[in-house]
């Protein structure tokens, strides 16, 4: 069992859990994943590594409410354990003194794109961060990724702060300024995803993305978490998750990423019953 | 071959119109009368061709011949003397081409019914092992460590062997149960999950530390170990790297690896969905490519899940099948359909992007290949599509590269096995491997028994340190 040692509750739907997993935390880098499994019923489901502290034997995850297990997980508070909890998974992010690095993420990714921006700023990289989300309340760790970039982009799709409009924009603008770029790091939404990668191709930078395909084992053996990179199948579990995002069968990942939504829902539905008590379902 | 059914006793089994609808056991196992009638046939040769038959050398005439005296206790510590998963073995291993094929009455009549005798011990011994009352080591405590990588088999054969040689063992897994293949690829319905767990218990009963959720090559490199002070690595991660056809349209919404199919519904319980939280798809109509044993269990899971029609695509003939014969049978009597020499060329999709047929192309038989077997060419102007909404692919695995990755050290085939010698020595120093590790794809008794053979030097390397 993995105790919580912490929660806070960042937005509405958005967690950060602290939990006791000194292995794991002695072995994470920037760009990890770790598969967890609530509870003997539970599915492996996988969370990036959003920090870890290998003295306290910790490692944070961030995650979003969407479905039936992140539901699940959203009761469990401090004190409380989770069954299975697997990592660190993946290869962790190339990391090199590449020279001036932007690090674009959207959504509650903005959290999860700090060790990285950490780490780019630790091996000597100008890093520039592009964050996005939709309005000025959905921003967290806004501190953190300000002190590990050198610059900071903010943009929202309702204009309360920043930019008004979608990351790709001053994605665009930087690229076609005289900065001179040598890699981006892209994380988020698989759609923000895609699109900042044909932003960034006919620039021809090198693009980073992680991706987040449906996974079960985490370790190369079910082929689930499948991607196309230029023709070839790729795991994204242990070729990966971080690819170059020019090389990537979009469409296909989305596909696949919708493959049991009609499951969810039903999954969705008996856990809202749960919660609310319908008292038809068990 | 085994005269099946000539004067040995039938194994009673589930009605098929029962088994097409449920995930338990098939083969439901011998009664007391039955294994006694079947035990009484045993000549108890002094020459004893059926355990050189056996991979382990399970002392067979000697077991029997408890079973048959009524000393079921006796029985039992006779099949676990040599093999710790005697359970799992009964169910599961292909005795027709081991010890069943090697029995002297196999000349003549059908051999003596091992495996189901096995099977009758092993079930019998679960609900009273304080009678057994096993010697749990062989010898005094070494004070050396040794770990074990996978615990598949080879590696819980290997853990059990070593812990009773004096050992202190620790066992890593990288899922969240040990069993290997055992829990996650052969389903419930020829190895029940809790007769797995019962001998995994047996294992951990002897002393050995298992440490679930640990992905070697990623939470350790090999050298890790070593610094954590173990003194000798057995390496057991099998081969459990799926192959894919690298046709077009592979990766479309509903075609499933034949280990993710497997994995979703054995290990995560998917056909509970929603009470368990892994779902899986039901296919309508399913075809499954291959034609192992794999492939079998795969066809017969769909079916369970409620599948309409069940097809088997295979790319030679009937005679080159190279699942074993009592599993083909089965899956025949529950209607599962056989298409030889054909062999998918691609996947449609409809609007979701979800298959909707696969394009295949009849093939013809040709000379010989490396194999042996006859090699399967296409014939041109043979493309038809079959219509289906779920796909399962069953062509085999591969080692998984993540350990290997961490030790560049260990020599590696071309294949991707681990480079060993008969005792599973690898290139690197106080490093054994063994199972589908080293062999590719192969059956659980000879996983075991390589982990026995290794067991034995790495005892000796341990105790001359
Ligand atoms: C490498 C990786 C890192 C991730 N990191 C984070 C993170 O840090 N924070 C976070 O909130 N989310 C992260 N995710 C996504 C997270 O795993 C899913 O949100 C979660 O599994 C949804 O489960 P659910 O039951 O709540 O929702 P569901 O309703 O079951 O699923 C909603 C969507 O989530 C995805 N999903 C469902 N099951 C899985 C699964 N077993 N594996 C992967 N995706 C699945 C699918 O695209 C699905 O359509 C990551 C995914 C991957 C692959
Ligand atoms: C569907 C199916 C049906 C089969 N039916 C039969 C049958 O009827 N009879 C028969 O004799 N054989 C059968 N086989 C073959 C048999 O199961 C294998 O030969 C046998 O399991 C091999 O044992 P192993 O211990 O070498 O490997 P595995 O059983 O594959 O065990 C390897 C273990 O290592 C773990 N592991 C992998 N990577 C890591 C890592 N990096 N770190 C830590 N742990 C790791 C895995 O999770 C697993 O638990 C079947 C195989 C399949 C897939
Ligand atoms: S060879 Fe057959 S008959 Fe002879 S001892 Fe072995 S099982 Fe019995
Ligand atoms: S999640 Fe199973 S292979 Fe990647």
């Amino acid at each position: 069992m993995y105790t919580i040692v912490e929660r806070q509750d960042l937005l509405p739907r958005v967690h950060l859990l602290k939990i006791q997993a000194p292995k794991v935390a002695a072995a994470a880098a920037a760009g990890q994943f770790v598969i967890l499994r609530i509870d003997a019923e539970g599915e492996r489901f996988p969370l990036t590594i959003a920090d870890w502290d290998a003295q306290a034997g910790t490692v944070t995850v961030i995650y979003m409410e969407i479905g039936a297990s992140t539901r699940k997980l959203a009761k469990l508070g401090e004190g409380d354990a989770i069954l299975d909890f697997a990592g660190p998974l993946g290869k962790p992010t190339e990391i090199e003194n590449f020279g001036t690095v932007v690090c674009v993420s959207g959504g509650f990714a903005m959290a999860t794109i700090a060790p990285i921006a950490r780490a780019m700023k630790e091996a000597g990289n100008r890093v520039i961060s592009v964050v996005g989300a939709r309005s000025k309340d959905l921003f967290f760790w806004h501190d953190r990724l300000t002190k590990y970039s050198d610059e900071m982009i903010v943009c929202t799709d309702d204009g309360s702060a920043g930019i008004k409009g979608v990351v790709t924009e001053p994605l665009r603008d930087l690229l076609a300024s005289s900065t001179k770029v040598d890699r981006v790091i892209v994380i988020g939404p698989s759609v923000m995803m895609k699109f900042c990668s044909k932003t960034t191709q006919p620039f021809g930078v090198k693009t980073i993305v992680s991706l987040n395909p449906i996974m079960i084992d985490g370790t190369g053996m079910c082929g689930c978490c499948r991607v196309s990179l230029d023709g070839q199948t790729r795991f994204a579990c242990v070729d990966g998750p971080e690819f170059d995002g020019h090389k990537v069968d979009w469409d296909g990942l989305l596909v696949r990423q919708k493959s049991y939504v009609a499951e969810e829902a039903v999954a969705a539905e008996r856990c809202r019953c749960k919660e609310e008590g319908c008292g038809n379902h068990g | 071959m085994a005269k099946a059914g000539l004067n040995r006793m039938d194994m009673p089994k589930q009605a098929v119109s029962d088994r097409i609808q449920n995930f338990s056991e098939v083969a439901t196992g011998y009664t007391p009368a039955d294994a006694h009638t079947e035990a009484a046939r045993c000549l108890q040769c002094k020459k004893r061709y059926c355990v050189e038959g056996c991979p382990v050398n399970i002392d067979i005439p000697e077991f029997i011949l408890a079973l048959r005296d009524g000393n079921m206790p006796e029985a039992a510590r006779v099949l676990k003397k040599t093999n710790s998963l005697p359970g799992v073995c009964g169910r599961v291993c292909p005795q027709e081409t081991q010890c069943e094929q090697a029995c002297i009455l196999n000349k003549k009549e059908a051999p003596i019914a091992i495996g189901r005798l096995e099977r009758f011990v092993a079930d019998w011994e679960r609900g009273h092992s304080a009678e057994v009352n096993l010697p749990k080591s062989l010898k005094p405590k070494s004070g050396k460590k040794a770990a074990v990588v996978g615990a598949g088999p080879a590696g819980l054969t290997a853990a059990a062997e070593l812990a009773r040689l004096g050992h202190d063992v620790t066992l890593f897994e990288s899922l969240h149960t040990a069993g290997g293949v055992l829990m996650y690829g052969i389903p419930e319905f020829r190895l029940p999950k809790d007769i797995v767990q019962g001998e995994i218990e047996y294992v951990k009963s002897l002393g050995v530390t298992l440490e679930l959720n640990s992905v070697a090559g990623r939470l350790f490199s090999l050298e890790d170990l070593f610094k954590q002070g173990f003194q000798a690595v057995f390496l057991a991660t099998g081969a459990g790297l799926p192959l894919f056809l690298n046709v077009q349209g592979e990766n479309l919404s509903g075609v499933y690896s034949a280990n993710e199919f497997l994995t979703r519904v054995n290990l995560m319980k998917a056909h509970n969905f929603p009470s368990s939280d892994t779902p899986v798809k039901k296919g309508r109509k399913v075809a499954v490519i291959g034609g192992g044993n794999v492939a079998m269990d795969a066809a017969r899971c769909a079916l369970r899940l409620g599948a309409e029609e069940v097809s088997i695509v295979y790319r030679r003939s009937e005679l080159e099948l190279p699942a074993r014969k009592e599993e083909v049978d089965n899956a025949r009597e529950e209607g599962i359909k056989f298409h030889f020499l054909t062999s998918p060329v691609r996947f449609l999709a409809n609007e979701q992007g979800q298959v909707r047929a696969m394009e295949c192309q009849k093939m013809a038989l040709g000379e010989p290949d490396a194999s042996g077997r006859r090699r399967p060419i296409p014939v041109g102007g043979s493309e038809f599509e079959m219509d289906i909404d779920l796909a399962v692919i069953a062509l085999g695995t591969r080692p998984n590269p993540l350990v290997m990755q961490s030790a560049p050290d260990l020599q590696v085939n071309s294949n991707g096995t681990v480079l060993a010698d008969i005792n599973g020595q690898t290139s690197h120093r106080a490093v054994w491997a063994g199972g589908d590790i080293v062999t590719g794809s192969d059956t659980v008794i000879s996983a075991m028994g390589a982990a026995k053979r290794s067991a034995v030097v790495i005892d000796e390397y341990l105790r001359s340190l």
